[in-house]
């Protein structure tokens, strides 16, 4: 009744264009920034900003990284964990080796090298595809999580190769080490996100991100029609890596401020953002956003809910806690199988002939 | 049905779970799921046992009734760390997470916090050193005492001299397995044997081709840091190649029960390092299975009670519950807070006499803590596997280690750490 | 011959014995992959499932015990008997077929025509449901598994190879076994796959879901069965690595060992999974044998993937797969 079009002329293709056509969609939009960026942060605690924004926002970056690559480009990846290892590491080595550089170009250079690092490992993508192409990638992800622990020099010779993030300030207000304020933790994220997903958002409607859709859906056929499938297959790498780098260097320095490669970046972490886009939705950035929001919120709601207000023990919990995750991820995907972004659009479509379908 | 069955549950365990309203608050930051559940369910098991025992048979610590709330971590960071931000507002008086990972990660947060970590043969290493960790404690033992420990024994069996001797040291590949490589270099170079390593990586099911090196090198001596199926895999390879077992010593997390069952026979004469006693015949466990087990209140089914890591459980548990009692006589307050609860932790003394009140006469070696050492007294013993009887037994008694060799690394590692982070020393 | 290259060939030899678990592990993936174009994600939980339901029926446990003690707070762990080994297997594979019918009957059915990645997803899902669910019925901790397998050093093997060259070889006893078993398996598969007339459908299947449904395949009882094959081929796959190290959740990565060997060996072939797997075996022990103490060891993880890696960038479809052809 509300939710509609109808009304809202369009005189311009920039207005036709743009991201949210309908005007309540906007609205929505402005409130949720506005909301996000003006209130909550008085609001936060610890505990909601280490155990639900902080992952969140730092998976949602991640997501879109690899959202880029698989849903907009066609080229699934496992080798998600090992490049948020070249993005905290090469983080921990510019804050160790710069302290007097402000940290947010600290980890925009890391998401530089990652892309870099990505570029290189995304080569092979030239004549492997599919699943195939997927478990290639596997190859950089145990390749660099190695890597890293074997060479002492990226943990700066520490005895047990374990990582530490030292305290560095933003406009002096600490944004990483253990005095960190729950909402300096919280906004410094945020704003990557937003500014990555405004990012993301125009680069995939925009040229480049129709070069990449080309390859995802016929590549063969993209490259008659004059695009480069080498320049966009290594351009989606590159973008997608440096998502990716960013994501690793804030988890490090800002989330858990210590880390290991082979735990905290390990091959579940690239399956597990790999779940988050495809239950989220392949090639949407909303997608990335409920994906990240299922896999990282739904455990802990669950877990509070069991064993916080039901008092099961922790066992249990977490095992039945697995069964509904699995059980829901199956649950949506048979009533919709194109992830919970899709989901959004049909309930969107709806709302907009609501209450009159006809 | 899967709604009945949860709604029926769910209403049981409410009707079953009768909250403990207590004061002391101890976090059990547990992991009875995932890949190290193995060890990680009798640990939790120990730990809470320990706790309900205080709290039925004496009516808890210096009056206050004791909580240990559970929080399932999976032995996964992330994990760790709402678990650690869910328990800290309940008022956590100390965290003792079982897992290296989760240590580094909340030694700067618990210190800034004003909450002790209390870490016992595992955890960073050189937070041994209390100058720089104020808020760390690892006593009695860490893995370089273990280390230690281990070459002492093998000392002991070659009648003090070990030149030309060749040691292995298969490790887990990450920051757990790594730590004791420094310590047993340094030892290498002062007794004169020949020292290399063996890296595992996670999760280590697959270990064929370290063994053969192993068979080919044919090391006088193999020491071994794993966790996990890592263990399992080891000693059952170690027996397939007919490595003979009693020159094969782990660190004690690498000496359950768990650990060299599933090998079978083969597994006997293998042995491991420990830090505590074995076996259940001590009192205190007659009084756990008496309070606890049979009053059905017990954490576990009861099956733990007595086996390796549900004993050092209830050890970590112990300490924290003295820790406790040493704040409330300090302090002159019955409900302490962290900060308080710190101050115990480091003018901790356990004398053999407390010990024998407690039920525990033998059970692990007497000591004080103080501000500037938070390791303890770094006391090992080696105890062996008899796969006949089940048993774990100590044959040796609680030896000091190489403190002359750990001492300097430790203050080097701990320097270090408080030069990157601009900590100044606490203690006068 | 040279010390060196007699322990080449021992490495060589121990390679070729892990490389046929691989191959076991990975033949699992490659049945449901070739019926129904699934990625199945859930192969290694299977097996980790399958292990347990052994020996949890071997031993007497009683299942849901834990959830059963929580709810009605009673003290039940196990029924008074013990069950004797081989008919423990019969009872894991029944239920293993008991599972692929449920898969199909409320999963698979539901998504018949759906693209492979959502599919994919669909196992993914499963994966995570077996692991709460299985640790919910058996429990969490460690079990002990033994079904009278040999273990340890083969004798006959150190003699002769003593005698022959003055070094005795090593080889497990397990190894040999699971060697054995698995051929048996390979070949019984490919017997049935060729001759038998739902080997048959199956291929039917196989090439062309529509095709094999107009001519009368029934594509659910296809399914069914060939989850019922891959659930027994994870059943044999976790008897024989949780010989070896109990059975315990690190059961479930062994799958991840599987994918390379895909990878080399093309996710369509049986054969291409066997000598995937042996080409994998004994590639990253030589490696790790002779270039993994150069540069600190630990060398297995990545290896096999760099190898298949360097292989597709040559062969994109693997050694045996299906090469695939595109039309625009």
């Amino acid at each position: 009744m509300f939710y509609r079009e109808a009304g809202d002329f369009k005189t311009s293709y920039k207005d036709d264009n743009q991201t949210f056509p309908i005007r309540l969609d906007r609205a929505g939009y402005w409130v949720a920034l506005a909301v996000a960026f003006l209130i909550v942060p008085f609001m936060v605690n610890d505990y909601w900003v280490n155990a639900i924004f902080a992952p969140f926002f730092i998976y949602a970056i991640a997501a879109l990284g690899l959202n880029i690559l698989t849903g907009y480009a066609g080229q699934v990846s496992l080798g998600t964990g090992g490049f948020m290892a070249v993005g905290a590491y090469a983080c921990y080595k510019l804050m160790v080796a710069f302290p007097e550089v402000n940290i947010v170009f600290h980890v925009l250079i890391s998401g530089g090298i990652t892309a870099v690092v990505g570029v290189a490992f995304g080569l092979p993508s030239l004549r492997i595809k599919g699943f195939y192409l997927a478990v290639a990638t596997l190859a950089s992800q145990f390749f660099l999580v190695w890597l890293f622990n074997k060479v002492p020099w990226f943990y700066n010779y520490s005895a047990s190769g374990q990582i530490n993030a030292p305290e560095r300030s933003v406009f002096g207000v600490v944004v990483t080490g253990p005095h960190t304020e729950a909402w300096a933790k919280y906004l410094i994220c945020l704003i990557f996100l937003v500014a990555l997903a405004w990012i993301a958002r125009n680069l995939t409607r925009g040229m480049m991100g129709r070069k990449w859709m080309g390859i995802r859906d016929m590549d063969i056929a993209a490259e008659i029609i004059g695009v480069n499938p080498l320049m966009a297959k290594m351009t989606a790498f590159a973008a997608s890596s440096f998502f990716v780098g960013v994501a690793g260097a804030l988890f490090f320095s800002v989330y858990l401020g210590a880390a290991e490669a082979g735990e905290s970046f390990g091959i579940t972490k690239s399956f597990l953002i790999l779940f988050m886009i495809i239950i989220g939705g392949l090639g949407s950035i909303f997608g990335s956003f409920a994906g990240a929001a299922f896999m990282v919120l739904m455990p802990v709601l669950l877990k509070n809910v069991l064993v916080g207000m039901m008092g099961w023990p922790t066992d249990l919990a977490a095992h039945l806690e697995f069964m509904i995750v699995g059980g829901l991820i199956v649950f949506f995907l048979i009533v919709e199988p194109h992830g919970l972004a899709q989901l959004w659009r049909l309930t969107k479509d709806k709302l907009r002939l609501w209450p009159f379908p006809h | 049905m899967t709604y009945k069955r949860v709604a029926a549950a769910s209403v049981a365990a409410l009707m079953v779970a009768s909250p403990v309203m207590a004061d002391l608050v101890f976090p059990s930051l547990s992991y009875r799921t995932g890949p190290f559940a193995a060890g990680g369910i009798p640990y939790a098991d120990g730990f809470a046992d320990y706790m309900t025992l205080l709290n039925e048979r004496d009516g808890g610590v210096g009056g206050v009734k004791l909580q240990v709330p559970e929080c399932e971590t999976a032995y996964n960071t992330e994990k760790g760390v709402e678990c650690y931000e869910a328990t800290k507002g309940q008022g956590a008086l100390a965290y003792n997470p079982l897992s290296t990972g989760i240590t580094y990660q909340l030694i700067p947060k618990a210190t800034a916090d004003d909450i002790p970590l209390y870490t016992p043969g595992y955890g960073r290493t050189s937070a041994a050193n209390g100058n720089v960790f104020s808020h760390v404690f690892n006593f009695p033992a860490n893995y370089w005492n273990g280390a230690s420990a281990a070459v002492n024994h093998i000392l002991d069996l070659n009648g003090g001299d070990l030149k030309g001797k060749k040691v292995i040291l298969l490790h887990f590949n990450g920051a757990y397995g790594k730590e004791p490589i420094p310590t047993l270099t340094a030892l290498g170079e002062k007794h004169g044997f020949d020292f290399s390593t063996v890296p595992v990586d996670y999760p280590g099911q697959e270990q064929k081709s370290q063994w053969l090196q192993i068979r080919r090198e044919k090391p006088d001596y193999v020491l071994f840091w794993g966790w996990g199926v890592m263990n399992q895999v080891a000693v059952q390879e170690a027996a397939n190649i007919r490595f003979p077992m009693e020159n094969f010593i782990g660190v004690w997390w690498s000496g359950a029960e768990h650990d060299v069952k599933p090998a079978g026979d083969a597994a006997t004469g293998y042995k491991a390092v420990a830090f505590h006693g074995v076996g259940n015949d001590y009192p205190v466990f007659g009084d756990i299975n008496k309070y606890v087990v049979e009053a059905g209140k017990a954490a576990g089914d009861g099956s733990n009670v007595g086996t390796v890591i549900y004993n050092r459980g209830v050890y970590a548990a112990m300490m924290l519950a003295e820790a406790a009692k040493k704040a409330q006589e300090i302090h002159g307050v019955a409900d302490i807070t962290s900060g308080q609860m710190r101050d115990g932790l480091e003018q901790l003394e356990i004398t053999n006499a407390r010990m024998a009140e407690l039920g525990m006469e033998g059970f692990g070696p007497e000591f004080k803590v103080s501000c500037a050492n938070h390791g303890g007294p770094g006391t090992a013993a080696i105890q062996q596997w008899d796969a006949a009887s089940g048993k774990w037994s100590l044959i040796s008694d609680f030896g000091p280690s190489d403190m002359d060799v750990i001492q300097p690394l430790i203050t080097a590692d701990s320097e270090a750490y408080a030069a990157e982070n601009n900590i100044e020393p606490q203690c006068k | 011959m040279s010390e060196q290259l007699l322990f080449a060939a021992e490495v060589t030899l121990n390679g070729l014995m892990a490389g046929v678990l691989y191959a076991l592990v990975a033949l699992g993936f490659v049945l449901i992959f070739k019926a129904s174009g699934i990625f199945n994600y859930a192969q290694g939980v299977m097996a980790l499932f399958a292990a347990m339901t052994l020996v949890g029926i071997q031993q007497g446990q009683i299942p849901f015990s834990h959830l059963i003690n929580a709810i009605f707070g009673t003290e039940i762990h196990h029924f008074p008997w013990h069950v004797p080994s081989i008919i423990a297997i019969i009872a894991a594979a029944g239920v293993m077929v008991g599972f692929a019918w449920i898969v199909e009957r409320y999963i698979l059915k539901h998504l018949v025509g759906q693209p492979d990645i959502i599919l994919f997803m669909a196992t993914i899902g499963l994966a995570y449901f077996m692991e709460g669910f299985g640790d919910m019925m058996w429990g969490s901790e460690l079990k002990t598994l033994d079904v009278g397998l040999p273990q340890g050093l083969n004798e006959t093997v150190l003699n002769v190879t003593d005698k022959l060259f003055g070094y005795g070889f090593f080889i497990d006893n397990l190894d040999i076994v699971a060697a054995v078993v698995a051929s048996l398996l390979v070949a019984a598969l490919t017997i049935f796959s060729q001759y038998s007339k739902q080997g048959r459908a199956l291929r039917a299947v196989a090439d062309d879901h529509s095709a094999a449904l107009s001519v009368g395949i029934s594509l659910r009882f296809i399914w069914v069965l060939v989850w019922s094959i891959a659930g027994f081929v994870a059943l044999v796959a976790g008897i024989m690595w949780g010989a070896k190290s109990g059975v315990q959740f690190s059961l479930s990565l062994i799958a991840l060992k599987a994918l390379p060997v895909l990878m080399l060996g093309g996710f369509t072939s049986i054969p291409g999974a066997i000598i995937g797997g042996l080409i994998i075996g004994v590639g990253e022990q030589l490696f790790e044998f002779a270039i993994g103490p150069l540069i600190g060891g630990a060398t297995q993880n990545w290896f096999a993937y760099v190898l298949a890696l360097i292989f597709l960038v040559f062969r994109p479809q693997g050694l045996f797969g299906e090469k695939i052809i595109e039309r625009v």
